[in-house]
């Protein structure tokens, strides 16, 4: 059973666990607010929010209900418009009818969620924290640029929010129902009580392991549905992000937003926050697992292509038995993972780069929200001579799955990086992929976009390595 | 006038309370219509075997054509079109057979279960190839002026060259549907996201066999349309309806996003040949064209598309001699069919490449050779209407003036020495748009409108609330007529019992036909009204009556009437507090035998400057800032028209950069969801977006001088496309970009880089 605070209510549900959020609040509450867009997670018209306990502090995310499993929303705060509607509007409502930034109406509410989800984070007041929360949001009518004029209104009303008792704050000014200041409460009585019965979601033996349902509801939503599934997403084991002895350990069901807001990680990559930016959208980013990106094996993964150039390790584990497998040698064949349908992902472990160059490079045909055309990241350590002394080069887009360029990085390592190593560099690249044309572009491009993405990893610091590039570059 | 009333639906909006159709509360036993479309772009039907899906539990019946009860018929202008595929496939997506299920996921596991045996046939996707093969939806169509042979032979400069314009996916938020259910005396009703109720009704009692009288259409609102639920909403009306007319339940039929992309039209591709002559002087003194119209394999609305690709294919030029020609190519792609600008945009962006050719060439800027030809009162277009109240140079001059554009292109020119791989170009883009359907026969309305016996009003007209704000104008028109307070109004649904035989909201018309026809409803109560006031307060006829704030005024003094007990004595006396209003276009006419006439009430103008920057490392590009001036007349909704304008803008900006529809040459869509289309997010759009009002007094044809808005803006965004283009080459000088829209990161990196080096 499936319990959980629906906007001011409990709702207990045998409703299939692999079945959508979208689908039970529109078709069985009857709460159709909520629109349809595209389920696919591609548009935002679903957009709800979820509260739920980060170091026993309650916050609220944008996620898309239409590939959020309802067994994800076991013991949380699930709230869609009728749950943020009051007598008057609220100030997100108000500011969104006053700039007159709703037209047919259809994508609104999700606009109006994922900014109510921006007023809800104690951290963020900015107009450009604003505008980063409705990322997600598509719009066919307005154009953005009246969202935008709301957005500003909105940044400046939350000016004196506080980051303390925040909820408390809105509350009193009107941003959200009365009923929120004790939903805190009401989620811990709810988690005791789940506890207390030792109710798992769904005590079935075969099952379908399933993370954050952004890839898996979106191929096989009806198959999901009709699954035993086994919900990974709320596994705290699986959530934890820790250093330790030198090595990164990420949890298998961090979300990407998790990844991105740890300070550990923004300390070793100082242009995280913009990697992460071109990564899908908000809603998405709060449910996307790192496992689930991994054994997705899509040629063009985003994460997998960051962590190829980590060289990164997984640990799989079958009922207890730890094995573990370089992720460069993970993918074998286009969606042919080494890795058992009994074995599930528990971490990604990593070095950090210290005294390293790390970048990260997606170029899509929409520079945000979209599917890479390519992307590529690089790790390298150059010593005092400009030598290269070791290198780690991935990308995707240009092979059946993403792909460590192992040539290219033993050619590199050892050499001086100047013109002709380059050059030679390229070809060998060249000859270690294998495009295909696709929506995404035709092989030609995609080959000629990874040459551009490879000289972009080194466009940066060293002068000398700029007018490198920059000489082949103008060739 | 009260212009701050903005968008009357906006609450309703940003609390989820607005109704769409899927959001109807629906009746019990409601079955689910999927559709079984075919997978294959041209073939024969050899077999088809459904006995085991329609066995499986919660099946209730799989229907074939073989079921339609009327004709197998949906063809809007020429009917070429089944509902439901009978022995040949045509497209793929094309509606073969109907699953009806008890629910969702049985449909859905049905439609696995269903066999078809097609024989492949050749499969046409490029309008080029069916042109050769002869292939036409309609007959091609030519609009002659002058005599172009003779007066290329005058021209110093002659250029020619080809272009290509993408499809365009509508990408209305609201996917397409119906819902639908029997009513007495073998009827039906059917609430449908269309925008063209009639065009639904009309379409429904053709395949039923019926009378229009039987068939009822509600429209509460769209999520969008664009024109894409312009003709292409009559299927799924179709479809929901006759399974709810035969099995006498009620039925939805609600295409899923990937279904609606793969099975519905776009916006028409072109394929076009230019040809375009010019003085010693720059002046354009001949332009030849012929577009190549992609339609897809049905004629839908292309005919009317091709038509107005004609009247816009010299923009806001005036050139003495032009011929040019058009063909409607049938291929194997689902039928195209309209989108905002409907047919305008693919003849401007050939009309904008010839010139930006004549100029690259000539090495001119191309703005000396737009501001040269501009075209200006009595000026006769290539279709003999005679330009009037012409605002094109005072669009042109304004922006020029206001956003500096000399110092733009200077601006332009220093950042592009300073940077070697970021570059920016610039474009100016004038539009000149005409109003009214090309069609003279649809520039018609009707409106009703009730007082109801406590003063409140209930109004219908035939316009659909899609988002553009008309049900905003509509009770504007009958605030302002009746001079009542917006509270007392309720503008009601589309629908076909209360306001028959409409007209598409489309072609930017819809306020100014129905505004009209409601105005002319208001002021029919009104007369009566103040005929009434006159009978019980004076004799004397001179007296001027005037409604304000609700108070009647006999000679600027308050009268013992206010709004509410002049209702209430008016009924009393038996007074008529209804009315229909009807509304046709004056003046306006075509003669398509000759192609000559004046099909326009009027022109919309403007003018758009666009910066952008091109990121030369990685292909990719920014739009810096679209800067326009633009004619709304005098605009009754500001925040409405310049939504629209904005709207408008960044639709065409997303036509010429990043929605690229690709088909392959299987005639599969392989651009067939949210996550291979791209459309503008919040972060692709221009960083600036200035619109000014154009200070001028509007025109009498359009609604209380308001000027149509709908359409005209999405032009602007043809600017994006040369903009990119001048600031490749800015980087590569050498490139050699052949005029093809949309301009992809791709397209961009493969011309910066063109040849590849390195």
């Amino acid at each position: 059973m499936v319990q959980f605070i629906l906007n001011n209510q409990l709702v207990s549900t045998e409703h299939a666990t692999g079945s959508t959020v979208l689908d039970f609040i529109r078709y069985y509450k009857r709460l159709v607010g909520t629109k349809i867009g595209c389920r696919e997670g591609d548009c935002g018209a679903c957009t709800i929010l979820v509260g739920d306990f980060e170091n026993n502090k309650l916050v609220y995310r944008s996620m898309t209900s239409c590939l959020m499993p309802l067994g994800n929303a076991h013991g949380k705060h699930i709230v869609s418009v009728e749950g943020i509607n009051m007598k008057e509007l609220s100030p997100v409502q108000q500011a969104m009818v006053d700039t007159n930034g709703t037209q047919c109406g259809f994508c609104t509410i999700g606009f109006v969620m994922s900014l109510t989800g921006f007023v809800l984070n104690e951290t963020t007041k900015e107009y450009n924290d604003a505008i980063a929360a409705i990322d997600g949001n598509i719009c066919r009518c307005t154009g953005y640029k009246s969202i935008e004029r709301a957005a500003a209104i909105l940044s400046e009303k939350i000016n004196d929010k506080p980051e303390q008792e925040t909820i408390a704050w809105l509350a009193e000014h009107n941003f959200i129902p009365e009923y929120f200041l004790h939903i805190k409460e009401r989620l811990t009585q709810l988690r005791e009580r789940i506890n207390e019965t030792a109710s798992t979601i769904n005590p079935v033996v075969q099952k379908l392991i399933l993370g954050g349902g952004t890839d898996l509801v979106v191929q096989k939503a009806l198959a999901v549905k009709n699954s035993a599934v086994e919900h990974l997403f709320d596994t705290s084991h699986l959530q934890e992000i820790k250093f330790e002895n030198g090595q990164c350990h990420i949890g298998a069901a961090v979300t990407v937003t998790a990844f991105a807001e740890s300070k550990l990680m923004q300390g070793f990559f100082p242009n995280l926050n913009q990697y992460i930016k071109l990564i899908s959208s908000t809603p998405i980013r709060n449910m996307a697992t790192m496992a689930g990106n991994l054994v997705n094996a899509s040629p063009i993964g985003d994460m997998s292509i960051f962590f190829l150039a980590l060289d990164s390790e997984l640990v799989l584990n079958k009922s207890g038995a730890i094995r573990t497998v370089k992720l460069n040698n993970f993918y074998k064949a286009y969606k042919l993972i080494d890795k058992g349908a009994d074995e599930i992902i528990e971490k990604i472990i990593f070095t950090p780069p210290q005294n390293t160059h790390f970048n990260f490079e997606k170029v899509s045909k929409r520079t945000h929200l979209d599917i890479a055309s390519v992307n590529s990241a690089c790790q390298m350590q150059l010593n005092d001579d400009g030598v290269v002394e070791n290198i780690h080069l991935s990308a995707g887009g240009v092979a059946p799955f993403p792909k460590y360029l192992a040539e290219t990085c033993s050619f590199l390592k050892g050499k001086k990086m100047n013109t002709e190593n380059l050059k030679a560099a390229i070809e060998i690249m060249n000859a270690e992929i294998a495009p295909i044309s696709d929506a995404r572009g035709a092989k030609e491009y995609k080959r000629l976009l990874l040459r551009q993405l490879f000289l972009a990893h080194f466009q940066s610091g060293n002068e000398k390595i700029n007018s490198v590039v920059e000489g082949i570059l103008k060739a | 006038m009260d212009n701050t009333i903005g968008n009357i639906d906006a609450a309703g909006h940003v609390t989820g309370r607005s109704i769409y159709v899927d959001d109807i509360p629906v009746m019990e036993g409601m079955l689910f219509v999927k559709v079984f479309d075919s997978p294959i772009a041209h073939g024969r039907i050899i077999s088809i075997d459904f006995s085991a899906a329609e066995q499986m539990e919660g099946i209730v019946k799989i229907f074939s054509y073989k079921d339609i009860p009327g004709q197998n018929q949906i063809g809007g202008i020429i009917p070429d079109e089944p509902l439901l595929a009978d022995h040949e496939v045509h497209y793929r997506g094309q509606p073969v057979l109907l699953i009806v299920a008890e629910n969702e996921d049985t449909a859905e596991e049905a439609f696995k279960e269903i066999k078809i045996e097609i024989e492949p046939l050749p499969i046409i996707t490029d309008p080029r190839d069916a042109f050769a093969q002869g292939k036409l939806l309609s007959p091609s169509r030519k609009f002659v002026m002058g005599d172009v042979k003779t007066a290329f032979s005058n021209c110093k400069y002659i250029f020619e060259g080809q272009t290509e314009s993408g499809g365009q996916e509508q990408l209305y938020l609201e996917t397409q549907g119906a819902y639908a259910y029997p009513n007495e005396h073998d009827s039906v009703k059917i609430f449908s996201s269309t925008q063209g109720p009639t065009q639904v009704q009309r379409t429904v009692a053709r395949v039923l066999g019926v009378g229009m009288n039987k068939v009822e259409v509600d429209v509460p609102r769209l999520g969008g349309g664009f024109g894409g639920k312009e003709d292409q909403a009559s299927s799924w009306g179709a479809m929901a309806a006759m399974v709810a007319w035969i099995l006498k339940r009620p039925a939805k039929c609600i295409p899923h996003r990937m279904e609606d992309m793969r099975m519905t039209g776009k916006r028409n591709p072109y394929s076009s040949d230019f040809k375009i002559g010019l003085d010693g002087d720059l002046k354009i003194i001949a332009y030849e064209a012929t577009f190549y119209q992609n339609g897809g394999a049905a004629a839908d609305l292309s005919p009317a598309i091709l038509e107005r690709t004609l009247f816009h294919a010299t923009n806001s030029y005036h050139i003495p001699h032009v011929t040019v020609t058009a063909h409607s190519c049938k291929t194997n792609l689902p039928p195209n069919t309209a989108f905002r600008g409907f047919g305008g945009p693919q003849g401007m962006f050939v009309m904008e490449a010839a010139i930006d050719h004549a100029a690259k060439s000539l090495k001119v800027d191309p703005d000396i050779i737009q501001r040269k030809n501009m075209m200006d009162n009595g000026d006769e277009l290539p279709y003999g209407q005679i330009i009037k109240e012409c605002q094109a140079k005072n669009c042109w001059d304004e922006a020029t003036d206001i956003y500096n554009v000399e110092s733009v292109k200077k601006e332009v020119e220093w950042f592009n020495t300073q940077n070697q791989f970021y570059k920016k170009g610039w474009s100016l883009m004038p539009v000149c748009f005409g109003i009214s359907f090309t069609n003279t026969m649809m520039n018609q309305a009707r409106a009703l409108v009730h007082v109801y016996s406590d003063g409140t009003v209930g109004v219908s007209t035939g316009a659909v609330e899609m988002g553009q704000g008309v049900n905003s104008k509509m009770l504007q028109v009958v605030a302002t007529c009746f001079g009542i307070s917006p509270q007392k109004i309720k503008l009601e649904t589309t629908n076909t019992t209360r306001v028959a035989n409409t007209s598409p909201s489309a072609a930017s018309s819809t306020a100014d036909l129905n505004g009209k026809a409601l105005l002319d409803a208001c002021n029919q109560i009104k007369e009566r009204l103040f005929s009434f006031i006159k009978t019980e307060l004076t004799d004397n006829e001179d007296e001027i009556i005037e409604i304000k704030d609700e108070v009647v005024y006999i000679n600027d003094e308050a009268s013992i009437f206010n709004w509410k007990n002049l209702i209430q004595q008016a009924f009393m006396k038996r007074i008529n507090l209804s009315a229909k209003g009807h509304y046709a276009t004056p003046i306006i006419n075509f003669d398509k035998t000759i192609e000559k006439g004046h099909p326009f009430a009027y022109h919309v103008y403007g003018t758009a400057l666009t910066i952008v920057t091109v990121d030369c490392l990685r292909g990719t590009y920014e739009i810096d800032a679209v800067k326009v001036v633009h004619d709304f007349g005098s605009s009754m909704n500001r925040s409405v028209d310049l939504g629209q304008c904005e709207g408008g803008i960044v639709q065409g900006i997303g036509w010429m950069t990043m929605e690229e529809i690709i088909y392959n040459e299987e005639g599969k869509l392989l651009s067939n969801a949210l996550s291979t289309y791209k459309i503008p997010d919040i972060y692709s759009v221009p960083k600036t977006l200035d619109v000014k009002f154009l200070n001028t007094d509007g025109n009498d044809m359009a609604i209380f001088k308001s000027k149509a808005v709908g359409e005209p803006p999405l032009m602007y965004g043809i600017g994006a496309y040369f903009a990119i283009r001048n600031a490749v080459l800015a980087f590569n000088p050498a490139a050699d970009i052949a005029y093809a829209a949309p301009i992809t990161p791709e397209k961009v990196l493969m011309a910066l880089y063109n040849p590849v080096g390195g």
